[in-house]
């Protein structure tokens, strides 16, 4: 029902979520000795969420490990510029498909209400 | 990493405010060590190593967050610097006393990197915070 309701900025929501959790984990791992960033392919993630694969599937076949500029003596492959341009691009999308769905129930709300 | 004290999955707010504790761990390590620069013992033994925290991720494999926790705190292995000085009361049968081998200036270093590093965190977390709250109120 939801999933018709929202088309496909349901699912695109989640997704936006769970990216906004790996980058956050990304940014608190900056100073953690090999650590490896990783970050969800958002557009294959979405691909294969359409296709009807579940949401763990999905994500899980589009979380790559960031291949750094310039990787660091320690191991971390965290650099605070990528991710923190990452995690406003992602806030950003996020915003956007919240104000897609909000507009969806605006519609269905003006269309119940008969105004 | 499997977390004993914690059987719920990992949210959002539990991976900045780990980072933030292990962040807060790491400037006090430097605090100390700032805070014993110039202390001086009376022998090799005794003199005041520098403390540092060793970072390690935990990894919550049900939400595929992670986060940072404290695996332990090493003593630095730097060797203390030997000074005459036959009239400091603590001083040896050479007449020389051990000062504790604190490197101000990376220590100002390593609490600028951890302030920093903590402020990086906090902001995300405040965007999370408010993406969150709109999508509850839906507005």
């Amino acid at each position: 029902m939801s999933e018709g309701l929202f088309g496909i900025h349901g699912m695109a929501l989640a997704l936006r979520a769970q990216r906004m959790g790996v980058l956050t984990s990304n940014i608190a791992n900056a100073g953690t000795p090999g650590y490896k960033a990783k970050d969800i392919d958002f557009a294959a993630a979405l691909k294969a969420r359409t296709e009807g694969k579940s949401e763990a599937s999905a994500i899980g076949g589009a979380t790559l490990y960031r291949v750094p500029v310039m990787p660091s003596l320690d191991g971390n492959t965290v650099e605070i510029s990528t991710e923190q341009t990452a995690f406003a691009d992602n806030a950003v999308g996020y915003s956007a498909t919240l104000s897609f769905i909000r507009g969806r129930v605006e519609t269905v709300t003006r269309a119940i209400k008969g105004e | 990493m499997g977390n004993s004290l914690n059987r719920n999955p990992m949210t959002l707010f539990e991976v900045a405010g780990r980072a933030m504790s292990a962040q807060l761990v790491r400037m006090n390590a430097s605090a100390s060590n700032l805070a014993n620069a110039g202390t001086v013992s009376a022998s090799e033994e005794e003199a005041y190593r520098p403390v540092r925290p060793v970072f390690a991720q935990q990894l919550d494999a049900r939400t595929g967050l992670s986060t940072v926790r404290v695996s332990g705190l090493i003593r630095e292995n730097a060797a203390p610097l030997r000074t005459h000085n036959p009239d400091h009361p603590l001083a040896d049968a050479n007449g020389d006393v051990w000062a504790a081998p604190v490197d101000e200036n990376a220590e100002m270093i390593e609490m600028l990197e951890s302030s920093r590093q903590y402020q990086n965190v906090v902001e995300a977390m405040q965007t999370a915070k408010q993406l969150m709250l709109e999508t509850m109120r839906m507005k």
